[in-house]
């Protein structure tokens, strides 16, 4: 903008995508916020019910549950991705291994693959007939349909497809270090170990945030994997998470309102664990 | 960075502002559409005019595409003036927006509703469909079909009961849940096809002596658990009981004897190693598809694949009702007219076409189970098997409509319970419990 240019002409300028923004996302944003505060079975007039349906979701089992299983994704999609993107990316450029190229596409391959391909192979790999327990010698095994290893079933392939995109944003970010800083710590006999904790990972610090925030949202609005791999939630709704269970009460269960607040409540949590992530993560440092 | 604040508050004021000037009630008013009755209904369709009938169904697969799309092009050769406008979707797929597309501004004027209180029974209870009993009157649909037929597309005003009230719907195809057995394992086994209780107990004993997997499962949707549940219920209980709690009936009561007996029956088989190792993490499709393939001597399945496994396994597979009186089946979903709809009367007349005798041959032809006439069918095999076992308990008291009917919720809290009693997760009591709990909070009302 120019010096002396009113201040309010800036706003024309962002008018047409605020427009956009506005009528594809912020409203149907406030209309579910308002939806969430009626009883509504989606057909016939609903109820004001104010904050009940918030009040519920607090409350209630079933909810409870799910936030519960999409903290263990968070665990799965986001934290495990992040050490392992890390050690990788470390090991990647100190080996200078060959054919890095290779190892960099095939580890980032699992973003590229539509998560309905991806659970419907995994699917199969955990079948009781599957490859899993052919390689583990446990024939019939129902991976998938046991309440104690369903949802980390499903939180493997969230690591196996987050892996790769952390690691690729760690390998451009070590990229970016001066190699003045790499001789440096060398110079002072320090080992790899030292190098990774005095040098690499403070300079990953913007990095680091950017993976955490993807990933974290990627874990919050899990649904995909959910539903493909493990129909209805799986063994006794051990794999609920928030998104399933909205598109379920909103679709299949007559709940619109539950449904909604359900999604402001997700929603809230996505923007309150991003705004944690940018202060701790990338504070300060740009 | 410290200006986004009050911008974001601003927006958010402004968003406000909208959604309180917007505001009003979802949902809206719902005016109960009026009965007619059969004096006032037209059925001189060529007087009708110029109309254009949109219309959704769900008649996607193979034989299914086929008899439709033979039957809309009949209905076009003789009724030129209507033209149809139809919209296919996967049964799914159809589930999912047939609730916004009845109550949106361009609703179908014909969709395929899917019986249950969930669908059909809240949709009669927002108005959003038109009650047939005055077409049913005047094409004389009540002489065609049943009561055992009708009654499945019958609701009340209120929604809650289905099986009472108004006529709401018509089906083309049946549906039963009955055994499939590989015949020639069975002949390998030296042992005939079983129709009583005992025989059945011991063909499994001799399946699993002989290192065969008597009964092919496979669970990870939930879908075949209750099914495999409902024929140890046509074991222990009587089809009277078995109804009131398929319907959801006040007398119904899950704690009983025969349904202990019928819990303890499934965990027996899955106990004695009769059930697919695994089951639990095993697909529905790839359960068949492994049945067709060998694996396993019986597979407890729907009517719905009898074309897929002739397909695969040609003369070596054969259709048996359990033993005794009950069988679970039903009707394919029943076809129903929006209360939006301009041209009811040119809809009904399009619902007696597809209905009619003839569409009942095409449908045979086309490999469906036809609901009405079954047993005139020049069909052989595997189909004439089905096509007997529908045709007599389509007209007996012993058809047991699916357990998903009672409550809003049961399909979710019926699948789920059995997986969780087949897993241990739930023992008999609790088990039963769980589903007379989903009967009692349904009829609290939500």
């Amino acid at each position: 903008m120019a010096a002396g240019e009113p201040r309010r002409v800036g706003y024309l300028y962002v008018l047409p995508a605020l427009a956009v923004y506005g009528l594809f996302l912020l409203f149907p944003l406030l209309h579910s916020g308002w939806l969430s505060l009626f009883d509504w079975d989606g057909l016939s007039p609903g109820t004001w019910t104010g904050l009940d349906n918030y009040v519920e979701l607090a409350t209630e089992e079933g909810a409870a549950a799910a936030f519960g299983h999409a903290a263990v994704l968070v665990l799965f999609f986001s934290v495990l991705p992040v050490c392992i993107g890390l050690v990788l990316a470390t090991v990647l450029h100190r080996t200078r291994v060959r054919g890095l190229p290779f190892f960099r596409t095939a580890l980032f391959l699992p973003q590229v693959v539509a998560m309905v391909v991806v659970a419907v192979a995994w699917q199969r790999i955990f079948a009781p007939d599957g490859v899993l327990n052919a390689l583990l010698g446990t024939p019939g095994r129902a991976w998938l349909g046991d309440e104690s290893t369903a949802l980390l079933a499903v939180g493997v392939v969230g690591t196996w497809v987050q892996t790769g995109l952390a690691m690729v944003l760690f390998l451009g970010g070590i990229g970016k270090i001066t190699g003045d800083l790499f001789d440096a710590v060398r110079m002072d006999g320090a080992g790899p170990v030292r190098e990774f904790r005095t040098v690499i990972l403070p300079s990953l610090r913007p990095e680091i945030g950017v993976a955490l925030t993807l990933t974290v949202i990627a874990a919050l609005r899990t649904f995909d994997l959910v539903y493909m791999m493990t129909p209805q939630g799986g063994p006794g709704g051990s794999t609920t998470v928030p998104a399933y269970e909205i598109y379920q009460r909103a679709f299949h269960g007559g709940q619109v309102g539950s449904a909604a607040a359900m999604g402001v409540a997700i929603t809230l949590l996505a923007f309150a664990v991003t705004f944690v992530i940018t202060r701790i993560a990338g504070g300060g440092r740009r | 960075m410290k200006r986004r604040y009050p911008t974001a508050l601003r927006v958010a004021a402004i968003g406000t502002a909208i959604a309180a000037l917007t505001a009003c009630t979802p949902g809206g008013s719902s005016d109960r559409p009026a009965d007619r009755p059969a004096g006032e209904v037209r059925t001189d369709v060529a007087a009708m005019g110029e109309v254009t009938l949109t219309i959704w169904d769900q008649e996607t697969r193979a034989g299914q595409e086929q008899q439709i799309t033979r039957l809309n092009e009949q209905f076009q050769r003789t009724y030129p003036n209507i033209k149809l406008n139809r919209v296919a979707r996967s049964f799914d797929d159809l589930r999912n927006t047939v609730k916004l597309g009845l109550s949106g501004n361009e609703a179908p004027d014909i969709a395929q509703v899917n019986n249950g209180k969930q669908d059909m029974g809240a949709f009669v209870k927002a108005g959003l469909l038109v009650p047939l009993d005055g077409y049913a009157q005047a094409y004389q649909w009540t002489t065609r079909y049943p009561e055992s037929v009708r009654r499945l597309a019958s609701y009340p005003d209120g929604g809650d009961a289905l099986g009472e009230g108004k006529l709401y719907g018509l089906p083309q195809t049946g549906e039963l849940v009955g055994v499939y057995y590989n015949k020639t394992k069975l002949a390998e086994l030296g042992v005939a096809p079983p129709t009583t209780w005992p025989e059945f107990d011991a063909a499994l004993a001799k399946a699993k002596a002989a290192g065969q997997l008597p009964i092919q499962l496979g669970n990870l949707e939930k879908s075949a658990g209750p099914y495999l549940f409902g024929v140890a219920m046509h074991r222990h209980s009587q089809p009277a009981a078995e109804t009131a709690l398929a319907l959801g009936k006040p007398e119904a009561s899950w704690p009983t004897d025969a349904n202990r007996a019928a819990a303890k029956q499934v965990l027996d088989w899955s106990g004695q190693g009769y059930l697919t190792p695994g089951f639990a993490g095993l697909k529905n499709d790839d359960s068949w598809a492994n049945f067709a393939k060998g694996e396993g001597v019986f597979h407890i399945n729907g009517t719905w694949l009898t074309p897929d496994l002739t397909a695969a396994m040609g003369d070596s597979v054969g259709f048996l009702r359990p033993p005794g009186e009950s069988i679970t089946g039903g009707t394919g979903l029943p076809w129903a007219i929006s209360s939006k709809s301009k041209n009811p009367d040119a809809a009904a007349a399009y619902l007696n076409f597809i209905t009619s005798p003839e569409a009942m041959k095409v449908l045979g032809e086309t490999a469906n189970l036809p609901v009405l006439d079954a047993g005139q069918q020049q069909v052989a095999g595997l189909q004439k098997e089905v096509f007997d076992a529908w045709q007599a308990a389509s007209a007996s008291p012993g058809l047991v409509p699916y357990l998903d009917y009672a409550t809003p919720n049961a399909y979710e809290v019926v699948s789920g319970a059995v997986e969780q009693l087949l897993s241990g997760a739930l023992d008999t009591e609790k088990f039963l419990g769980a589903l007379q709990a989903d009967l009692d909070a349904s009829r609290g009302g939500r």
